[in-house]
């Protein structure tokens, strides 16, 4: 899929990055307790993978991520076909979902772990919430964009309600909906921490917390950050990948 | 191809719009009975409501008075008996050539064995066998109204109706299509509706021609052109045409750019963009 040009830039500015902050480090003369050198931090994110470190806490945070994503996104579809179709619904729901959205997450969290629990179920319910609001909104946009046109064409077929949803509005609207989900995707992941952050016994973001903290790791707290943007890449890859196969040549 | 084509009845049909805090008159009490079989070219000056007349025998608008009937059946809805091709292909771009072909048949819950069988027929009747699995994007603006009519044939319609459906294409293209066209009706006997802009087109495919008045539309000629079919560019009788052209534009009084004023109304733009012409 990826040709080898085409992964040429891509490795090089990698290089780029890490040469920099090997540079940063070397000249500014930092302690590694402030910020480790590239190297160290590839091999304690090698030997903590290897170790079993951070294993359990990657396998809590992206349980927390698929199913917040889930469920989020899928309330994000109905609500948002609703306020694509429905004004009335657009008029009562808008004011309170913009609200919702305009409320930083960071200072819901400490109230959701307090009413939802330190388990799984509060970081489900931060990240469904984050996830909503984009999604939402890409529905609604991209249902609302549906060909006038093309609708009719599916009335005069005699269509039924339902058919008109699965076989026009869903697919017209798709490439809109996945925009909204890769960004969806990547707030999930932000959504994930945030929620172990609020009270959590396992996820990476408790294990930053505890490598900044009672282990005082450094280069382990930047092996779990590290881990923490693959798990937000690769996810958006994944996205992308699902886009490229629904949406394809059109 | 199909059975024998559905008769068409229209009885004092009138339809208005909401324009504002009042109401536009769009058709104001169409007579207009049309035989089984026979093709009907309606011809008349831009906002006349020829295709909201088209959309009122389709079932997709309701007439504020009036009836409409099919083979005699008051029409209450969309109707299976009638295939509709629009100005624009409307063709879903997501879906393959073939796939749009047989939408009304997955809409209409046929099976997949059945489907694929009427596919091949209906791709083979408009020349689109090649272009079967093509994305409606990759083809010409001929094939894809092409597409468009072998979908509107998919479920076997008794009546068709056709709204403007060459008005985007090239002269040429768009005599092969008319010709095409009287082929068709003479393999499948369907009862045509035709809404043309074309004088030569109303004649070339019309038993009649209907010219309509300017808003409120209604029927102020109902124009036989005697010709035998099949019917060739080439070989139409002058005489008969130029006189029945003549009966038309007679009717369809001056060009637009000489009504005067009081006529003209200023808002046009707005009001065909939701009367849909």
């Amino acid at each position: 899929m990826i040709r080898a040009s085409a992964a040429v830039p891509v490795v090089l500015a990698l290089v780029v990055f890490v040469a920099a902050w090997k540079a940063i480090v070397v000249v500014g003369g930092y302690p590694p307790f402030i910020l480790p050198p590239p190297e160290s931090v590839a091999v304690r994110f090698v030997d903590a993978w290897a170790s079993g470190v951070i294993g359990p806490h990657a396998a809590a945070t992206l349980v927390e991520i698929a199913l917040g994503f889930a469920v989020g996104a899928g309330l994000a579809l109905a609500v948002g076909y609703l306020l694509a179709r429905s004004p009335l619904a657009e008029r009562l729901l808008s004011p309170y979902l913009v609200a919702a959205q305009a409320t930083p997450i960071l200072a819901l969290a400490p109230l959701l772990a307090l009413w939802f629990g330190p388990g799984l179920t509060s970081k489900v319910v931060i990240c469904a919430l984050i996830v909503f609001f984009p999604v939402a909104v890409a529905t609604m946009v991209g249902i609302r964009s549906v060909d006038a046109r093309l609708l009719e064409l599916a009335r005069s077929l005699r269509a039924t309600r339902r058919q008109i949803v699965l076989t026009l509005e869903i697919p017209a609207a798709l490439p809109n909906i996945l925009g909204g989900m890769r960004v969806g995707v990547t707030l999930a992941v932000v959504g994930a921490i945030v929620g172990e952050w609020a009270g959590a016994e396992r996820g990476l973001g408790v294990l930053v917390n505890l490598a900044r903290g009672s282990l005082f790791d450094i280069p382990l707290m930047f092996a779990t950050l590290v881990t923490i943007a693959l798990v937000g890449v690769a996810l958006y890859v994944v996205v992308v990948l699902v886009e490229g196969r629904l949406v394809g040549v059109r | 191809m199909t059975g024998a084509g559905a008769s068409v009845g229209l009885r004092d049909v009138a339809i208005s719009f909401p324009h504002g805090p009042d109401r536009i008159e769009a058709l104001g009490g169409i007579d207009l009975p049309v035989a089984g079989g026979e093709i009907v070219s309606l011809i008349g000056p831009n906002g006349c409501g020829k295709s909201t007349l088209l959309r009122v025998i389709g079932g997709l608008l309701a007439p504020d008075r009036g009836s409409v009937t099919l083979d005699g059946d008051p029409v209450t809805g969309p109707d299976e008996r009638v295939g509709l091709v629009f100005q624009e292909p409307r063709l879903l771009p997501w879906r393959s050539v073939a796939d749009n072909v047989t939408y009304p048949l997955e809409l209409a819950g046929w099976s997949r064995e059945r489907a694929d069988e009427r596919r091949r027929v209906l791709l083979r009747a408009v020349g689109l066998e090649s272009a079967a699995a093509a994305r409606p994007t990759q083809l010409s603006g001929g094939m894809r109204q092409r597409a468009a009519i072998a979908r509107a044939l998919a479920l076997e319609p008794r009546v068709l109706l056709l709204d403007e459906p060459f008005s985007a294409l090239d002269a040429l293209t768009r005599e092969r299509f008319n010709v095409e066209m009287e082929k068709l009706h003479a393999r499948t006997g369907t009862t045509i509706v035709l809404v043309t802009h074309s004088i030569p087109e109303a004649i070339f495919l019309g038993d009649r021609v209907v010219v309509l008045s300017p808003r409120p539309g209604r029927v102020v000629a109902d124009v036989r052109i005697d010709l035998p079919r099949p019917r060739a560019w080439e070989a139409l009788d002058e005489g008969i045409v130029s006189a029945a052209a003549r009966r038309i534009r007679d009717h369809l009084g001056p060009a637009d750019d000489q009504l005067p004023d009081a006529l003209t109304p200023p808002d046009r733009r707005i009001h065909d963009l939701w009367v849909g012409e």
